[in-house]
């Protein structure tokens, strides 16, 4: 129990961390922020918009007022507003949030579909031609960029194949068929490259985990190969696929920015990506922070469920 | 897994090609290759002939050349963001793990805090506050990769710190300075020659994926990501102006991973039994 609470307790300094860091970020830029943010047009702003949006931005007061007032806002979830539209950024991520959640969610159910049994089996069988095949498969899943894959897999399966549409979204409780078939391709082109991972953790852990006594012992103890396989060697070898598995969290996420982008999805990332391109701080900031939470929250999640595997970590 | 199918040489491949791409990329300006940003609005998408081997872009622009270009700007990104990264990581981690104590504390907790942001997100929040760029890309991928050489160094630096060669050059009188670059420094080269082969070949990565989403390299200076980001415009007439920066891109990657393996095998005893070979 202790060994959760310190987990957790890590877990939300890191998040005080960063929320500090992203607060401090636009202090650091060399020379008037609002000034620089407010320049992609090229040319000076006007002073009088300039002086509107630092009183927008709460930059004309002292700056720990400020530090304790964007501490405040997120304390009751407000992100404050859109510099574009004066919309409530809050409002607008809690609207894309699901949409990523679900296509992360899709991505690590493909990948592990995908890459578990494969590596079972490659290590079952290494040297034969399955696992030789696999092996250089993955290696170019592995190599492939997510947005490449997106793109080609547009290109091959809505330009030439016209099999479904280029992207886009449709909700779930008004086409439910439409909406799975849409999060098919993005979730895929996420879900390969680290299947590939998978595969390859997998297989070798397997291969780890063969030799060892007690797999031996069952053997000897007259069990099947598939109930020496499932309750032996497969309880074993996931423990590092878990630990994989957070590791990879931050480039899943990542992965998620720009294949949300390649598909027009409509969730954090179109946000971000337009966000930035309009240099539009608040948005951007609150994407990130929700983001960056998310990142942490999965890693705290994976680390319980790695306590909860081996016990041994849980010192 | 390159030695399954034959002991000789094939491993040595990934170093040839990877050879072969850097030199083309350094002697780009000077070999006799047409101006990358050259338009020819007359034959625009224009099919592969003589003179433009894999046909013309959008504005009538040779796509061979610019892909060469765009390989060479993607490896002169990647290896300036590494040596930036390598430099201070490998500083900060030769520091942290030699003078151990409050330095080492503060080193490794701004690691982590670096670590918080799936570096992606990172670099986005950089470009948002500084503006999209060369100048602002090679310091944002630096700072994402410092870590990994932060804590390669730190580890090694711990395995060595304490051997007898260590203890031997301390008591003869050398400064720390000394100590720590030239008796332990060059034998922890190893693991991080390894990480700065994988620091490049992430780094190709994460920038095309940034100039992809047009905040990175900026037109028309041609890069791979944002080749690929444009001709998704022109899918439909010209599906090679997206088929070949694909390719090239991933090529590219592949070949970078397989030499890092293959160097890491060679520099890393430990590597090649966990890969269960």
């Amino acid at each position: 129990m202790f060994w959760f609470l310190r987990r957790g307790f890590a877990s939300l300094i890191m998040l005080w961390v960063i929320v500090t860091l992203v607060f401090m970020s636009i202090h650091f830029v060399p020379g008037d922020p609002v000034e620089l943010l407010l320049s992609q047009d090229g040319g000076s702003a006007d002073p009088a918009t300039v002086q509107m949006i630092r009183e927008d931005l709460g930059l004309n007061r002292p700056i720990v007022e400020q530090y304790v007032e964007k501490l405040k806002g997120l304390a009751s979830f407000d992100l404050g507003r859109s510099m574009v539209d004066d919309s409530s950024v809050s409002a607008e991520i809690a609207r894309r949030l699901p949409r990523t959640l679900e296509l992360i969610g899709l991505a690590a159910l493909i990948s592990l579909i995908i890459g578990i049994p494969a590596g079972i089996y490659a290590a079952l069988h290494t040297g034969r031609s399955f696992d030789r095949v696999a092996s250089y498969l993955a290696g170019f899943a592995q190599g492939i960029p997510v947005f490449v894959l997106g793109t080609l897999l547009i290109l091959v399966f809505s330009q030439m194949l016209k099999l479904t549409s280029a992207g886009g979204f449709v909700a779930f409780s008004q086409a439910p068929g439409k909406h799975m078939l849409l999060l098919l391709m993005p979730s895929f082109s996420i879900g390969i490259g680290l299947a590939a991972i998978v595969f390859r953790i997998t297989r070798a852990s397997t291969l780890e985990v063969l030799p060892l006594d007690y797999v031996r012992t069952a053997r000897a103890k007259g069990l099947g190969d598939r109930r020496i396989v499932l309750h032996h060697i497969l309880r074993n070898a996931l423990i590092p696929v878990i630990t994989i598995f957070a590791l990879q969290i931050g480039s899943l996420l990542g992965g998620t920015v720009l294949v949300e982008y390649v598909f027009n999805w409509p969730g954090l990332s179109g946000m971000l990506v337009s966000g930035v391109n309009a240099r539009d701080y608040p948005t951007v900031t609150g994407v990130i922070l929700v983001i960056s939470a998310l990142f942490i929250g999965l890693n705290f999640l994976v680390d319980v469920l790695y306590g909860l595997t081996d016990p041994r970590v849980r010192k | 897994m390159t030695g399954t199918f034959s002991k000789f040489k094939s491993d040595q491949i990934p170093a040839y090609l990877l050879a072969l791409l850097l030199i083309v990329s350094l002697l780009a300006p000077v070999l006799p290759l047409q101006d990358p940003l050259l338009m020819d609005t007359a034959s625009r998408f224009a099919g592969p002939s003589a003179q433009h081997l894999f046909g013309q872009d959008e504005f009538g622009r040779d796509i061979l050349v610019r892909l060469i270009f765009a390989i060479r700007n993607s490896l002169i990104v990647a290896f300036a963001a590494a040596v930036l990264a390598g430099i201070f990581g490998t500083a900060l981690g030769v520091l942290a793990g030699y003078s151990r104590g409050l330095t080492e504390m503060l080193a490794m907790r701004f690691i982590d805090i670096v670590l918080c942001f799936p570096p992606l997100l990172l670099a986005m929040l950089a470009v948002t506050l500084y503006g999209p760029g060369p100048v602002t890309l090679i310091p944002v991928l630096a700072i994402v990769f410092v870590p990994s050489f932060t804590r390669v160094a730190h580890a090694s630096v711990l395995s060595v710190r304490s051997q007898d060669y260590v203890e031997a050059v301390r008591s003869m009188g050398a400064s720390n300075a000394r100590v720590m670059f030239s008796t332990i420094l060059p034998n922890i080269a190893g693991p991080l020659i390894v990480q700065f082969s994988f620091t490049v070949a992430v780094t190709v990565v994460l920038e095309s994926g940034l100039s992809f989403l047009g905040l990175g390299v900026l037109p028309p200076a041609p890069s791979l990501g944002l080749m690929i980001g444009t001709g998704r415009a022109t899918l439909a007439q010209a599906p090679m102006l997206l088929v070949w920066p694909c390719a090239a891109l991933t090529a590219m990657i592949l070949i970078l991973n397989a030499f890092c393996d293959d160097l890491r095998d060679r520099l890393d005893p430990k590597s090649s039994k966990i890969r269960g070979q």
